[in-house]
């Protein structure tokens, strides 16, 4: 099926959305509540539960950038129609996560560490990709011509992914107070299944949820561009009629 | 190509090219700090290379959004990039980085000294922020270029620019901070934070001319 047609993708995401609303919301739900009966642990007692939602905002984050940068790939290698629009609908919702994870992260940090914030190489780097997610939406916004804000928008990410990178391994390479990774390892995920099982869940759920709100916003934005273009259309004809 | 890089730096000297602003933009804000911290001389020691640092990142970013406006605005942007077969686009952005940076950078590196000094480090950490400060400065012109290829088609670009700009250029900033006081503080090394900043300097300067190299020529119309 041609996707590059926004029309033929437009039926699609029609199609796709109510499911993949249903289906995270199902998830969503069976995810926080075995998140809710899930094992204390011995030493965080009840606030580790903020970790069922605070790694799934964090992956989130980053897999929401990443996809950016592969739509800024599309836009620029392959000229694929609906990349930049892909890019442009992915940036607001891959702030949220990312201000989400860092709002969890901190409350989840006032009792366990001590402190709101730390400038530890992980959450400044989270920090720095907030900022860039900020940059690439003021980007996408500040011209009319939505073709040549794509490509600026585009270079400015693909550059920008090279902090990916040092958000993932920024735990290993420096002494942080954050923690190591405990699920994507070589080695296997060193936490109890009792607690992986639901925090797979409910990152299935959030991805799912993400999925959902990336298609709402892609078919709007192509909604948008076709009622910018009628009304220019319009205007035109008004004006010729005019004189 | 020497012939772009005289004729830039001309540009950047010559009266209203705002080379000096940035020197003078430089010398406010580092003299600004002992006006909201107060005028504790151990205190300031401490913080100056982190403010010197920070000065220099600030007005580096204050020239950048130039760089390519006035080509553009009298046309011989596109005529660089129409020579594209002739020179590499990539290695002329290169040159006109390397070109803005001598012209409104390197004063800055040079007057750090003498900041330094009011700021009362002790001479090896003077000496340790000016060598850091220029080797890590043409990073950010680098990264700039970036920016400024993207904001040159933007009408009130200048501002976007340092945004872009600002959150590529910290890891420049954290490395160049970290050496300048691994020469000061005993325990902490000097070395490798400044290989790492080299390094970050060599990184940009492959990335940013290429990057910006694309971006000026999908931004032309």
């Amino acid at each position: 099926m041609d996707l590059a047609n926004p029309t033929r993708f437009i039926a699609l995401a029609d199609r796709l959305v109510p499911w993949l609303a249903a289906l995270s919301a199902i998830a969503l739900a069976v995810g926080l509540w075995l998140a809710f009966n899930a094992p204390q642990d011995y030493q965080q007692g009840i606030t580790v539960r903020i970790m069922y939602i605070h790694v799934p905002f964090a992956w989130l984050a980053m897999m929401c950038y990443s996809i950016m940068s592969l739509s800024a790939l599309g836009t620029l290698v392959w000229r694929h129609p609906l990349a930049d629009v892909s890019l442009k609908a992915a940036a607001p919702i891959g702030a949220a996560f990312t201000l989400l994870a860092l709002i969890t992260g901190s409350i989840w940090g006032k009792p366990m560490w001590g402190t709101w914030w730390v400038w530890d190489a992980r959450l400044t780097s989270v920090f720095v990709l907030f900022m860039m997610y900020l940059g690439v939406i003021a980007l996408t916004r500040a011209l009319d011509d939505p073709g040549r804000s794509a490509r600026a928008a585009a270079i400015v990410t693909l550059v920008g992914f090279i902090n990916i990178p040092i958000i993932k391994f920024s735990v290993d390479w420096w002494n942080t107070l954050h923690q190591p990774a405990s699920v994507i390892r070589l080695d296997g995920p060193t936490i109890h299944p009792s607690m992986l099982w639901p925090l797979l869940i409910c990152a299935v759920g959030f991805s799912l949820l993400f999925f959902t709100l990336h298609l709402m916003a892609m078919r709007t934005e192509i909604w948008r561009r076709r009622v910018a273009a009628m009304r220019r259309i319009a205007a035109r004809s008004a004006d010729r009629q005019e004189a | 190509m020497l012939a772009l890089f005289v004729r830039d730096l001309r540009l950047g000297i010559r009266a209203g090219g705002g080379a000096l602003v940035g020197v003078l933009f430089f010398l406010a804000v580092v003299a600004v700090v002992p006006f909201g911290v107060g005028p504790d001389l151990n205190l300031l020691a401490r913080i100056g290379p982190a403010i010197l640092w920070v000065g220099a990142l600030l007005a580096s970013l204050l020239g950048l959004d130039r760089l390519f406006q006035a080509e553009r605005e009298d046309g011989s942007l596109d005529l660089m990039i129409l020579a594209e077969s002739r020179h590499m686009l990539a290695l002329t952005v290169l040159v006109k980085c390397l070109a803005h940076w001598t012209a409104s950078v390197l004063p800055l590196v040079i007057a750090s000294p003498l900041l330094g000094l009011f700021m009362n480090i002790e001479p090896v950490g003077i000496a340790a922020t000016s060598l850091t400060l220029l080797v890590g400065t043409p990073a950010i012109a680098f990264i700039g270029a970036v920016g400024a290829a993207v904001a040159v088609a933007l009408p009130r670009g200048g501002l976007l620019v340092s945004v872009l700009v600002l959150p590529l250029a910290i890891p420049v900033l954290i490395f160049g901070v970290s050496a300048a006081y691994g020469a000061v503080n005993d325990p902490n090394p000097f070395l490798p934070p400044f290989l790492i900043l080299v390094a970050l300097t060599l990184f940009f300067a492959v990335i940013g001319p290429f990057a910006a190299a694309l971006a000026l020529k999908s931004g032309a119309d």
